[in-house]
């Protein structure tokens, strides 16, 4: 299983953005997963119009201190995550 | 002392009405009558109270939650205080107009049980003719973008379908499929001898299951659930009593479990008097199994207890005597013995051939063996369950 540069992620069926106590998290069924910072950036440009390589093109401006290949690698490896998780579909 | 952690997930028990009468229901022997279920408005609260407490999601089951006939201003309010919502549902009660409404009305995710492949066995354990209309709403539901999980609840009698069932799956639209043996409380209990897999089957499911979850990643989600008798230690029931789920019956009753009526001695709360917060953090029944001061040895001195929180209550009342026991499926519970000789009735080579284990992969083989003596769950009005006896440990 791997994520084409090109392909556009965009939330599945039932997964959606909510917020709890000041928190934001990703609702899916029976399950929940807490946002932080760079999460919440990466999963709120999941937005079926981006594809996997603008979103990490905009966070490596972003986060324009860290190291470029890591930011990628982080980002791919949680795109999967989701993914692995029925989170993501992509076009 | 502190206050717990906040809920996570809150159990809507909106009525114990139901078109099934299924031998495993999860539901207690003492079923609540439609006379006493909560008013719209008294849900409404319990749902604006909950997101409140900072409960994310809730799950609108039964009974058959659709035979509330409010079941459509319910979905709104659930989702107007913020909740996500899932609907567990035997999708008897659906036409296509109805689900329509309910995808409008805010619902999130779509969950259908369904007792079986294939129509013969989901009449048996149902007692209703069912499946055919199930497949249709799966076809429905293949035209509309909405989450779907479907439900199987296996146990002797079906997992020679196994294959079948994730057929079924795979030709759907579901994201997530649950595998769930079936658990031994209330219904399932009464009716356990001829649900209880033999060890044979338990293997090759996990082995099946295990393989499917590996070609399906990325497709469909593959969930399954042991039968703890057959496992070496406990599940952590409800991820640990008090810590992340709530439970309301039809009537209001706050319960940290679906079958924690069965503990004697426990005093529940009940929504209608008390706020949901006041019940979380203050109520008997609640507190009596939360953290670890109530733990017996081995569990109090067992790495484990952060793990599994010492198993299941209702499972240690109901095979130990004692709700503060270790969970007996553990193997370092001194009661273990009890849950082996149960596992040992059923693999006897001479149970194979009794009534209630025609576990063949052979249908002919099936339907000439006769059908157990299922005791099947009334509607709340019928109260007739005193014909048989609980069985024996």
């Amino acid at each position: 299983m791997s994520i084409e540069p090109s392909s556009k992620p965009r939330f599945a069926p039932g997964v959606r953005l909510g917020e709890s106590q000041g928190q934001r998290v990703l609702l899916m069924p029976e399950r929940a997963l807490r946002l932080n910072g760079p999460s919440l950036e990466i999963v709120q440009r999941c937005d079926g119009k981006r594809t996997t390589q603008e979103i990490i093109i905009e966070l490596q401006k972003l986060y324009s201190k860290a190291d470029p290949h890591k930011v990628e690698s982080d980002i791919l490896g949680y795109l999967t995550l989701l993914q692995k998780e029925r989170a993501l579909d992509f076009e | 002392m502190s206050s717990p952690p906040n809920p996570l997930a809150l159990i809507a028990e909106l009525t114990h009405r139901c078109p099934l009468h299924c031998v495993y229901c999860s539901n207690p022997l003492e079923l609540q009558a439609r006379a006493t279920e909560l008013s719209t408005e008294d849900w409404s609260r319990v749902f604006r109270e909950a997101a409140e407490l900072g409960v994310l999601q809730v799950d609108f089951t039964g009974g058959e939650p659709l035979t509330r006939p409010d079941i459509l201003d319910l979905v709104r309010t659930a989702r107007l205080a913020g909740l996500y919502l899932n609907l567990i549902t035997s999708g008897l009660p659906l036409d296509e107009s109805r689900l329509d409404a309910l995808v409008q009305a805010g619902l999130d995710h779509f969950q259908l049980s369904f007792q079986g492949a294939r129509e013969d066995i989901g009449q048996e354990i149902s007692g209703t003719k069912s499946h055919a209309h199930k497949l249709r709403v799966l076809d429905w539901l293949k035209h509309r973008r909405i989450a779907l999980t479907l439900n199987f609840v296996i146990h002797r009698r079906n997992m020679d379908q196994l294959p079948e069932m994730l057929a079924l799956a795979e030709s759907s639209s579901a994201s997530r499929v649950e595998f769930a043996h079936v658990q031994y409380y209330g219904w399932a209990f009464a009716n356990r001898d001829c649900l209880l897999p033999t060890r044979e089957q338990v293997t090759q499911s996990i082995d099946f299951l295990k393989a499917a979850q590996r070609r399906l990643e990325g497709r469909i989600r593959i969930e399954y659930v042991v039968p703890d008798y057959y496992a070496r230690y406990p599940k952590p029931c409800m991820g640990g009593w008090g810590r992340k789920l709530m439970l309301i019956t039809p009537n209001g009753d706050a319960l940290p479990c679906h079958a924690a009526h069965v503990i004697p001695g426990l005093s529940f709360d009940n929504v209608k008097r008390r706020s949901l917060r006041e019940v979380w953090e203050s109520s008997d029944a609640f507190h009596k199994f939360r953290g670890e001061s109530w733990m017996q040895e081995p569990c109090k001195s067992c790495d484990r207890r952060v793990q599994d929180f010492g198993g299941c209550r209702c499972q240690a009342f109901l095979l130990a005597t004692d709700a503060s026991a270790t969970d007996p499926v553990c193997q370092f519970s001194s009661h273990r013995p009890k849950v082996d000789a149960i596992l040992a009735a059923v693999n006897m080579p001479l149970a194979q051939a009794s009534a209630c284990t025609p576990a063949s992969t052979d249908t002919a083989a099936r339907s000439r063996a006769s059908k157990p003596a299922w005791l099947y769950r009334p509607n709340p009005s019928g109260l007739a369950i005193a014909s048989k006896k609980l069985p024996t440990l």
